[in-house]
């Protein structure tokens, strides 16, 4: 079926060029989208998969998508980015952190398509990155966490030691602190993504460990699945709103909503107006969206974070705003100095009060 | 020191069971089919199908034992597109084996759809009666579920059964030497067909042991290798039963301890414990298969080895 699409589409082109019609008009914008998990995954893949379809939604025949998911991060990547440019891809938008070298390389190749990388910082004339402000959100639910925790000991399962997962754990802990100065954190680095069963395994050794309010930086509902086993243990929907863990252990989320990002680029790709260029959006965009906080949050905390959100979300409030501490006592920002872009996309150090050592 | 002590032994000693049973049950199943001269790599498809079938059956009965029985004929039923195909249509093992996972990952998304964001029905505990009241003993061994149970004691059973009844040394000649087996006059296509099913059965049940207790919901492609694990389990445990219970509960153990060492907070590199499961499990069952000079012919002499009767 795909094969024949292509062939036909190949035909016409042929036929097109013979005749020296333009093409332009004709042919459909074909985007694709390479995934790291499956679209039914529930969180992250899904979100993107959501902006995909909103994209199919937007520009009807003006556009054709087409996505992989599962694609494992590596040279497996660099196969299927080369495949999905071959088959005539103009767009291609690769959502995981890991795709970064892949996608750079297959880019040199292929300098007429364009290409957008989620999360990273490398780009070319031909890569656009594009990331949303996640630490924003982290600092919300932070919030919620420092309140809600009864044993003073909050948990994240955190996935790979990148800037931006390092920029959530601190965001999270820094303003559980804020409203909590007794809070402890424990991180569980589970080196996966997306892994249900181990996921769900290292909610549960924190659980375990007297952690009652978990955080996650993977991508399926498992945790939230282990969590519910146990009342009064709180945990917050990841990428996606998970509301079928509503209104516990799931008392509010982080979603990510990539569909006006990917709607805006691909016009400006039909448009012509394309450029390089990098995106950094949080909750002030709507890129970054603080999930429904349940009924399971005493009214006061839940003024409490939304204020919060919405002064970031103004702009009246920088979540890494000094004096901020790094881990070793020295000082990363100073009294009401605030943290730069350039900063946040090379942190690779915890704050202070946190134990233990980022992997490296 | 501090840090050992600060982890619940007991909690954790329990959940490495229930964290090991989905691996084990898979690779008890493959070792029959692998003892049978038959290699399928499936494993992880019909895992991942019996996980959906079970959770799906699971949740629309609300029995999870029902939703386990489904899964096993599920996986049971996979499993015979990989025994039609190579068994009869004689095609090669190693290759439909990895389409079976392929089909099987696929098939199950495609099921699964409207399972997504479901929650299962409990599968309760069955505290065994005076033993459960064993202090430290009790709460490790003898409060878990049904299917827990059940995976020890057919590892049990599958022990038994090919190292004593007349069937099981029937089906491990099968898997030395199909020819000799078939001039003997047994039915070696029909034999590897029901090691073949048991496999599949097996697979499909450790698949919703991770679906319906472990998670317990449904996602897209939730086994996320334990099919392979299980596959190498057998291999590394030179095809004997009850070392694959040994390397299924160390790696299973090991990776649920090396997370529960991280929240400890223990002062070893996160990348040295990450990988300690494999490590490990791989070590140890090296290590007691190495001291006799016939471990690697342990293997069954026909593994993967097309049949066919004009031999």
């Amino acid at each position: 079926m795909k094969r024949r699409t292509l062939l036909a589409t190949g035909a016409g082109a042929a036929a097109a060029a013979a005749m020296g019609l333009p093409a332009r008009a004709q042919t459909p914008l074909k985007v694709g989208f390479v995934y790291v998990g499956p679209v039914g995954d529930g969180g992250w893949t899904y979100q993107h998969d959501q902006g995909r379809l909103a994209v199919e939604e937007q520009f009807g025949d003006q556009v054709e998508t087409v996505f992989q998911e599962s694609v494992p991060e590596g040279a497996d990547a660099e196969r299927v980015l080369t495949q999905m440019a071959l088959g005539g891809a103009g767009l291609i938008f690769t959502t995981s952190f890991g795709y970064m070298d892949p996608t750079i390389n297959v880019a040199a190749k292929f300098p007429n398509v364009k290409f957008e990388h989620a999360t990273g910082y490398k780009r070319a004339d031909n890569v656009a990155t594009y990331d949303a402000r996640f630490y924003e959100g982290r600092a919300v639910i932070g919030t919620i966490a420092g309140r809600m925790t009864q044993s003073n000991k909050i948990g994240y399962i955190a996935s790979f030691p990148i800037p931006e997962v390092i920029q959530g754990i601190n965001s999270y802990y820094l303003h559980a602190k804020k409203v909590n100065p007794d809070v402890e954190i424990t991180v569980v680095w589970a080196y996966t993504w997306f892994d249900p069963a181990k996921e769900a395994d290292a909610a549960k050794a924190m659980l375990e460990q007297g952690v009652d309010v978990i955080a996650q930086h993977t991508d399926s509902t498992a945790p939230l699945a282990e969590m519910a086993k146990t009342t009064g243990v709180y945990g917050f929907g990841q990428a996606s709103d998970m509301a079928e863990y509503k209104p516990s252990p799931r008392i509010s989320s982080i979603i990510d909503n990539w569909a006006p990002y990917y709607v805006k680029r691909v016009q400006a790709a039909l448009d012509g107006t394309w450029v390089s260029e990098h995106t950094w959006g949080g909750i002030g965009d709507g890129e970054v969206v603080v999930g429904e906080i349940t009924d399971a949050v005493p009214a006061e905390v839940k003024a409490e974070a939304e204020a919060l959100r919405d002064s970031i979300g103004a702009g009246a409030y920088h979540p890494f705003t000094g004096p901020i501490n790094k881990q070793d006592g020295s000082v990363f920002l100073a009294e009401g100095e605030v943290a730069t872009d350039e900063q946040l996309v090379a942190m690779n150090f915890y704050l202070e009060g946190i134990k233990g050592d980022i992997p490296s | 020191m501090e840090i050992l002590l600060s982890i619940n032994w007991i909690l954790l000693l329990a959940s490495l069971m229930v964290a090991a049973t989905p691996i084990l049950l898979a690779a008890t199943g493959e070792l029959v089919v692998e003892k049978a001269g038959v290699l399928n790599l499936g494993v992880e498809g019909m895992m991942i199908f019996g996980a959906i079938a079970g959770f799906a059956v699971g949740v629309e009965t609300q029995a999870p034992l029902l939703g386990f029985v489904t899964a096993a004929v599920a996986g049971a039923a996979l499993s015979m597109l990989f025994g039609f195909i190579t068994q009869v249509l004689l095609s090669n093992q190693v290759a439909t084996g990895l389409a079976l996972t392929l089909f099987g990952l696929g098939l199950s998304a495609l099921v699964g759809q409207g399972y997504v964001g479901i929650k299962a029905p409990i599968l309760p505990d069955w505290n065994v009666p005076l033993l459960s009241q064993i202090p430290v003993v009790g709460p490790i061994l003898f409060r878990h579920d049904l299917v827990l149970y059940f995976s020890i004691a057919l590892v049990a059973a599958t022990w038994a059964f090919l190292k004593y009844s007349r069937a099981g040394l029937i089906l491990r000649a099968v898997g030395e030497s199909h020819s000799a087996a078939h001039a003997l006059g047994y039915k070696v296509v029909r034999i590897r067909l029901l090691a073949i099913a048991f496999g599949g059965a097996c697979a499909g049940m450790g698949g919703a042991y991770i679906s319906l207790v472990r998670v317990p919901q449904w996602t897209e492609g939730m086994t996320a290798g334990a099919g392979w694990i299980a596959l190498a389990i057998v291999v590394f445990a030179s095809w004997k039963p009850w070392r694959v219970l040994l390397g299924a509960y160390l790696f299973g153990g090991i990776a649920v301890l090396q997370l529960n060492l991280q929240a400890a907070g223990l002062k070893v590199p996160v990348e040295i414990l990450s990988m300690s499961p494999y490590l490990i499990t791989i070590l140890v069952l090296v290590i007691i298969s190495a001291d006799r000079s016939r471990a690697a012919l342990g293997a069954p002499a026909a593994l993967g080895r097309v049949f066919h009767a004009s031999e």
